[in-house]
């Protein structure tokens, strides 16, 4: 638990660094109101906009404790908002076309799921194939095109409609965020997670059933990544395959590398994840928000700054550094 | 025999493949059996070509290079900016452009090889740092080349219906392969990517190499985006979006293993004419939507991956 703790240093101080940095330049920035029964203000709009994210990092988070990576989850969600539009389109009622894109999340999982714990493929591999071909299968179900949605659909309740005053997709994100850590610490499946990606051939000679396992983190990101691109979908009320999660499977890697998981396995922390999506949000909000004497930043600068934060995160979290340290100083002494 | 059949037929079953869809082709479109059609093959897909290139040196050596489409881009905007804007000579800007790709490569391969860092991570954020500066390269994202006499005669010379952008490419691939065969640096390539720590102790220089390996495929990436300059006449920060994901498919697709230490770069230009075919021939159906190559493209993948999964059986037994 300390040793959990200890990793959420660095991405707690960053956290806070930001919103400070936002608090400066923006009084404003906390301050919450209420609109029409809404919550509205600079950090519920942070959880909005971070929510298919945080969902992506949630499924991520166990993926990589597995030791394995999901590279189509931007696929995925672009394949459920198509499957859901498209039913919709069509005549579908809402409950069909709901089931169908998180039948199709799953059917992705699994797909993956078992490419890597069935046939042996590396996940880089197994997903990169459904990263190439995601968006393909997608634009295959949408016929090419952009499909609107109604502007009546009782669908769109999921991006847009709100519950106490808080919007459906923060609920939805943080509601799969508590389940996820309370079935993952409070039932031993944490715990064969990270037996798994720790040492996998110790874990089966312990009688774990690895395969099962690693199949069900894979099914489990394919349904995650089903709902945030059902959120996605609802909020722009249109299904669109290529823009669709563009980018956001190295938003949600980034997020659980942040949060201080071993990308190699064996350790992970949800709480860190959830706060690593929070990070990867807040940089993203605060350059839309920024603006230097009239002069808004690049949107560009997003890219430059992201990279820079998890490089240089990345480097103070390796053990190589704080060997390297004490070095240095020495040397300068 | 057994042994050098298992050791290149994934190599074979690549030819065979690029042969089978080429004959498919070249019967179902005329158009496909000119001389003309064969030489856009490598002079429509140099970028892709080069980038694969380096791709394979990465993979080869246990590695992963995501950031060369954005590297492909960042550069066609620079080379347009500095040839462009600044009217620099052509000598000048393409080797500093050239020499740039190189840095940054070696850079990302510094933190790859001296902190440990997970090779895909690095080059992620490399993909995110590239593409952010040539989207601010310029408020437009894109810079006419204009009338630079000199870009344009290149764009207009070619040996034998091949354009200069193929020549590089055929170049780049054949000195590849040399080096890879005959150079200690390529021989330690692949001692890497086979086993590490036992080249370390062989004494071979594992830190060089290794970085080495990531500048290279930085060099190749730049040079894919001047030769984009040459032959748009421009820079566009756009280009080259996921191209990293066609060049490691061209690689793996060539028989190159993606653990590493098993491969050729011979292999990948067969890899990247198989590709090359496929994105070519929606041109020739008209009801033919292009997202059906995505579709095929994964497939072929996942048949070349599970055709090394097969090999690797094999060897164990």
């Amino acid at each position: 638990m300390r040793e959990i703790g200890r990793h959420l240093l660095w991405p707690l101080a960053a956290l806070a660094i930001l919103l400070a940095f936002n608090a400066l330049r923006d009084p404003a920035f906390f301050h919450l109101r209420l609109v029409e029964g809404r919550l509205t203000g600079a950090m519920i709009d942070i959880l909005n906009q971070g929510a298919p994210v945080l969902l992506l990092a949630l499924g991520m988070t166990l993926v990589i404790g597995t030791g394995g990576i999901d590279l189509s989850v931007g696929a995925v969600m672009a394949v459920a908002g198509a499957v859901a539009a498209d039913l919709l389109h069509s005549g579908a009622s809402t409950a069909t076309a709901l089931a169908a894109a998180v039948g199709a999340g799953l059917a992705a999982g699994l797909w993956n799921g078992s490419l890597i714990a069935l046939v042996g493929l590396s996940p880089i591999v197994a997903t990169l194939i459904l990263m190439v071909a995601g968006r393909g299968i997608a634009q295959l179900v949408s016929n090419g095109e952009i499909i609107d949605i109604a502007p009546d659909a009782a669908i769109l309740a999921i991006g847009r409609g709100t519950v106490l005053g808080l919007p459906f997709p923060v609920l939805i994100a943080l509601g799969a965020a508590a389940a996820l850590a309370g079935v993952a610490r409070l039932t031993s499946l944490g715990l064969f997670i990270e037996c798994v990606g720790g040492n996998e051939q110790a874990s089966r000679y312990a009688g774990l059933a690895v395969r099962s396992i690693r199949l069900a983190a894979y099914a489990l990101m394919g349904v995650l990544a089903a709902i945030a691109g059902l959120i996605d979908a609802a909020d722009i009320a249109a299904a669109d395959a290529n823009n669709c999660g563009l980018y956001l499977e190295l938003d949600s890697i980034l997020a659980v590398v942040i949060g201080g998981a071993a990308l190699t396995g064996g350790r992970f922390s949800i709480a860190g994840s959830l706060l690593g999506a929070i990070i990867i949000q807040t940089i993203s909000t605060s350059i839309l928000r920024a603006d230097f004497g009239g002069r808004s930043v690049p949107v560009e600068l997003n890219l430059i700054i992201k990279a820079t934060f998890v490089l240089a995160l990345c480097l103070v979290q390796s053990s190589e550094w704080r060997r390297w340290r004490p070095l240095r100083r020495s040397a300068a002494a | 025999m057994r042994a050098n059949l298992t050791r290149h037929w994934p190599l074979l079953a690549t030819g065979v493949v690029l042969l089978a869809l080429y004959i498919g082709a070249a019967i179902a479109f005329p158009g496909f059996r000119t001389w003309f059609q064969f030489t856009r093959l490598f002079s429509d897909n140099a970028t892709l070509g080069l980038a694969a290139v380096g791709m394979t040196f990465v993979i080869l050596s246990g590695g992963i290079d995501l950031s060369v489409g954005a590297v492909i881009a960042c550069a066609s905007m620079m080379l347009a900016l500095l040839a462009g804007e600044l009217a620099w000579p052509l000598w000048l800007a393409a080797p500093a452009v050239l020499a740039a790709g190189a840095a940054f490569g070696a850079g990302m391969g510094g933190l790859i090889h001296i902190f440990r860092l997970p090779p895909f991570l690095v080059t992620l954020a490399g993909m995110f740092l590239a593409r952010g500066t040539a989207l601010l390269l310029s408020p437009h994202k894109r810079i006419e080349l204009g009338s630079h006499d000199s870009v344009r005669s290149l764009s207009l010379l070619h040996v034998a219906d091949f354009t200069l952008a193929a020549l590089i490419f055929l170049a780049a691939v054949t000195l590849s392969a040399l080096a890879l065969r005959w150079m200690r640096w390529g021989r330690t390539v692949y001692a890497i990517g086979s086993d590490e720590s036992a080249a370390r102790l062989m004494g071979l220089a594992v830190a060089p190499t290794r970085i080495g390996v990531y500048a290279l495929s930085g060099l190749c990436a730049a040079a894919g985006g001047i030769v984009h300059v040459i032959g748009t006449q421009a820079g566009d920060a756009s280009i080259a979006f996921l191209l990293e994901l066609d060049a490691i498919a061209a690689v793996v697709i060539g028989g190159t293993v993606l653990a590493g230490g098993r491969g050729s770069v011979l292999g990948t230009l067969l890899g990247v004419l198989i590709l090359a075919i496929i994105t070519t021939i929606p041109g020739y159906v008209s009801d033919l939507d292009s997202w059906w190559t995505r579709l095929i493209i994964g497939a072929l993948l996942l048949l070349f991956v599970s055709l090394q999964r097969v090999s690797q059986h094999w060897r164990e037994e």
